[in-house]
């Protein structure tokens, strides 16, 4: 079973139509077809959590869903939620806070966070750490990371009040 | 109210300075958007993608290569053996003549007639994907006669031993002995000597982006460009061209964004050499992507190190001398251009380095075995030296029951102690162990921490406190390299005009992989020239356009890019107010520059704004009074002289506890206190010390790769090579001491590797803090839950 086969998806809000091959991983999709590179390849095999978009508004790892399996599905992706504005407070805690250093885990890491901020506005350092955890970071060491975090589910709990 | 004149102010003290102040780096947005420029993102016009087909063997003859299938796939463009890459680039020998007696057998881009490592290339496969480049790797049949593999480095130099490469006569590719002072009369005379052996997992550098480069050889202009994930663009060209007959000038290095290197992306490796030949034999663009399985097995290795150490103390606490036997095994190959005997050769010149004792006697090995290659990654040698000087400085205060803070206290070089120079002969100009020390006490509260271990233990909850002083070589001179014949400059330049609308470009030889090059740039010209930061744009990682220069690796790029930078900026502003003399009718000295304008020096009163300068000198040079010629650019390069490395220095703390149980370790808290003299920007030094700090926690306890008897790689994927996580990381404490170099107008001194140097000795001596009282004693990393358990003796 190697003949392309066709899917429609939105992707970032946008309706894509296209032929795919059946083996086709989403994160080469959005990177190779789709031309969406902010979505990142580390590992392949699901650990290192750099190519982590959005689907039908859970986190996923790109590199282990097909993109076929995306039929029908919306799809965020870090240009996406750049765009819209969604995240631009975290954006800007990471920038305040140099959680990034080389940048590459840093749109899979805004993903993540994002997703735990809209789960639990007010978490502590650890649930920060512990919903970060499958989201590898070799330059930061990680805590300038959750301290943007922190801050940012801090500014929103105030905005919020 | 009078000022001081412009003259007489540093950088640092200039009004609106932007020296020793936290700021964002500038253009972070792109990485924040996903908007970077990797070199895994690129695509260029009739572009197409290299996969290598790698030995399964650890050691083997090349029997045959059959590729016919192959070759008859849709989409596959090329199929490359060595023996045919051969014609178009040259082998080359990875050793310098300054370490002497090193020796390497010539490497290839893919191997001809035999494979010494598993993961070695045998075959290059090009396609129209990578997808289908892989599909073909499979159909192609390699005939191979496996020789017996050399694994073990303990019996590297046996006679029963097989020789890897038969021209070297044996596996010694490098060994070093040095003595001074008198260790045995020192040792003799010693109320104790204690000795212990010290071993390192073998593990490596894990950038989240892998190795990438895009060649591209454009036959019409008969020129390479090479898109690559590097940290020294210039020494890329100059290999290149060395070995596909190329002039220099025929090659442009470009580099963008960089997922990460850590050491990893400054050497050479066989498989991105491959990549620039396949694109001037195929004459097209051709990409290279490392997946992650290919990292693991050819990103080099490092600090596979077993190393025994003995160090003699007096019953007042007096460390009297040290010695170490280190052996390392480093690969069938010695790695291009920097060699892979650097990493003992810095274990030798660092072991004891802290300490006052002068008797000191070193030997260290360096043999071939057939594993994957050994270079040099972050913190080279520091760790090894760190913990088996530290591990043997804790053996010694228990042995005597003195507190190893106390015995620290009485050994550590004076900090008014200096100049002065190690017993391996290592220059320090200016070092400030005890301030450290004592910073670092007070920050972790240590009495209290010690009565909080006292009041737990008797609850059955084990923590354990471990201190761990170190020295950092940075801003290397040409003492590195450059006197062993290597093409790898030490000097750096940078660039700096001022544009026509009074805004600033500035073209840096140093290279970013986001240690924060971009942004200390911007910081030294802004401050220096009296412009804010937003107007200076700074261009880097690209050789047509930079000056010519090292880059950024061995904790360089703020010490000798940022004084270059420093310097170049002087001159312009020099420049500058030269104009702005003649335009005001003023002289230079009565003139500064301040928010973007010139200014009255005497009391800041803007004169005239810099983009109002910047159109008369561009566009009404008629109305300047008659021989003036105004110069709006200058370039300034640096090197240091004086020392041959400006040696940092700091302390690390652990804090943590162990589940006796199950072996599990927990990490509490850390603690650092380090000097890299003059800081540019705070947070950039915090971030590369907590990073380099978690780098080192990782080799502590989790980083190994697996190697069995046959030379098989068994851990090659980040599901079973395990690398620190946020949720086993602790917070880390930063604080600092400073201590210019006076070498340099800036003072500034690296700090990217001092966090990895020191973590690791800090967490086995807490760990032998836990386990003491149990009777156990540890000297080996990782500190895994098995080896936990197996020293206390519950497995």
């Amino acid at each position: 079973m190697i003949a392309p086969i066709p899917v429609s998806l939105l992707v970032n809000g946008e309706p894509i139509e296209a032929l795919v091959a059946p083996r086709l991983n989403l994160a080469d999709f959005l990177r190779e077809t789709l031309k969406l590179t902010g979505t990142h390849v580390g590992c392949e095999h699901g650990v290192c959590g750099a190519c982590t978009v959005r689907v039908d508004g859970e986190i996923v790892r790109s590199c282990l869903l097909l993109a076929v399996q995306a039929q029908g599905s919306s799809v965020e992706t870090i240009e996406g939620l750049s765009d819209s504005g969604e995240i631009a407070d975290l954006q800007a805690a990471f920038r305040a806070r140099n959680a990034l250093q080389c940048g590459y885990c840093t749109p899979g890491m805004l993903i993540t966070a994002q997703d735990l901020l809209r789960q639990s506005p007010t978490p502590d350092r650890a649930a920060i750490r512990e919903h970060l955890s499958g989201n590898y970071c070799r330059c930061t060491g990680y805590q300038a990371i959750v301290d943007a975090v922190e801050a940012t589910a801090k500014t929103r709990a105030e905005q919020a009040a | 109210m009078t000022r001081p004149t412009a003259d007489s102010l540093s950088v640092l003290d200039r009004p609106n300075s932007y020296i020793g102040k936290t700021v964002p780096r500038p253009n972070l947005d792109r990485l924040l958007q996903g908007r970077g420029q990797y070199v895994s993102d690129l695509e260029l016009p009739r572009m197409a993608h290299v996969v290598f087909l790698r030995s399964p063997h650890a050691h083997a003859r090349i029997v045959a290569i059959d590729a016919t299938a192959a070759k008859r796939l849709p989409g596959v463009i090329s199929v490359v053996t060595g023996r045919e890459l051969e014609a178009v680039i040259t082998p080359w020998v990875g050793v310098l003549s300054h370490l002497k007696g090193l020796k390497s057998a010539p490497q290839r881009a893919i191997a001809v007639e035999q494979v010494c490592w598993q993961g070695e290339a045998v075959a290059a496969i090009v396609a129209t994907s990578r997808a289908v480049a892989e599909d073909a790797m499979e159909h192609i049949a390699v005939d191979y006669e496996e020789l017996e593999a050399v694994t073990d480095m303990r019996t590297a130099l046996d006679p029963s031993t097989p020789v890897i490469h038969a021209s070297l006569g044996d596996n010694l590719a490098f060994e070093r002995a040095y003595h001074a002072g008198d260790v045995d009369r020192t040792f003799a005379e010693s109320d104790a000597v204690i000795e212990s052996e010290f071993v390192f997992g073998r593990h490596t550098g894990v950038t989240l982006e892998p190795r990438a480069v895009v060649a591209d050889w454009n036959a019409a202009e008969a020129r390479l460009t090479i898109y690559q994930g590097t940290q020294a663009p210039h020494m890329v060209q100059n290999i290149a061209a060395l070995h596909l007959g190329l002039k220099e000038s025929q090659v442009r290095v470009v580099c963008k964004d960089v997922g990460g290197s850590f050491g990893i992306k400054v050497h050479i490796y066989a498989d991105e050499m491959a990549t620039y030949a396949l694109s001037k034999l195929l004459r097209r663009p051709i990409k290279f992507v490392a997946d992650r399985v290919e990292s693991f097995n050819t990103d080099i290795h490092a600090r596979d190190h077993r190393c025994k150490g003995r160090i003699g103390v007096k019953q007042d606490g007096t460390i009297t001398a040290f010695e170490i036997d280190d052996l390392t095994g480093i690969g069938p190959y010695s790695m291009y251009p920097r060699t892979s005997a650097i990493e003992a050769n810095q274990v030798v010149n660092l072991v004891g380095g802290p300490y006052v004792a002068q008797n000191y006697r070193a030997r260290a090995r360096v043999v071939f075995q057939n594993k994957n290659v050994m270079c040099q990654y972050r913190a080279v040698g520091h760790p090894i030296a760190c913990s088996v000087t530290e591990g043997l400085v804790d053996l010694a205060a228990a042995r005597i029951g003195m507190d190893p803070v106390e015995i620290r206290r009485r050994n550590l070089i004076a900090d008014d102690g200096y100049p002065c120079a190690s017993p391996s002969g290592m220059k320090f100009e200016q070092l400030s162990h005890h301030a450290s020390l004592a910073k670092l006490l007070q920050m972790m509260d240590y009495d209290a921490l010690r009565a909080e271990q006292t009041a737990l233990r008797l609850r059955g909850i084990h923590r354990g406190i471990g201190i761990a002083s170190f020295i950092e070589v940075t801003n290397p001179s040409a003492a590195f390299y450059g006197v062993g014949g290597a093409k790898i400059s030490s000097q750096d330049g940078v660039a700096v005009r001022l544009d026509a609308q009074g805004s600033v470009i500035c073209q840096t030889s140093i290279t970013e992989q986001g240690q924060g090059s971009e942004s200390l740039t911007a910081q030294i010209v802004g401050s220096v020239l009296g412009v804010s930061m937003e107007r200076v744009r700074v261009t880097l990682g690209d050789t047509d356009n930079t000056p010519y220069g090292g880059g950024t690796w061995a904790s360089r790029g703020a010490g000798i890019g940022g004084e270059a930078a420093l310097q170049a900026a002087k001159a312009l502003r020099k420049n500058i107010l030269d104009v702005a003399a003649a335009i005001l009718q003023s002289t230079p000295a009565e003139l500064d520059i301040a928010g973007n304008s010139i200014v009255s020096a005497s009391d800041a009163t803007p004169r005239i704004e810099l983009n109002e300068l910047a159109r008369i000198v561009y566009f009404r040079p008629d109305t300047l009074p008659p021989g003036i010629q105004p110069e709006l650019m200058a370039t300034r390069h640096f090197v240091p002289r004086q020392y041959p490395f400006a040696f940092t220095n700091g302390v690390q703390a652990s804090w943590l506890e162990i589940d006796t149980e199950t072996g599990f370790i927990k990490l509490l808290k850390h603690w650092v206190v380090e000097d890299c003299g003059t800081i540019i920007n705070p947070q950039l030094v915090d971030e590369q010390i907590r990073g380099g700090v978690v780098q080192g926690l990782g080799a502590a306890l989790f980083e190994k790769c697996i190697y069995d008897e046959r030379g098989q790689l068994t851990n090659a994927n980040m599901a079973d090579y395990l690398v620190p996580m946020s949720g086993e990381m602790p917070d880390i404490e930063v604080g600092h001491v400073v201590s210019p170099t006076q070498e340099t107008e800036l003072g500034a001194k690296g700090a990217g590797e001092a966090g990895t140097a020191g973590a690791a000795a800090a967490v086995a001596n807490a760990v032998n803090d836990v386990l003491r009282p149990f009777g156990a004693i540890i000297t080996e990393i990782p500190l895994t839950p098995q080896v936990i358990l197996t020293a206390l003796g519950r497995i």
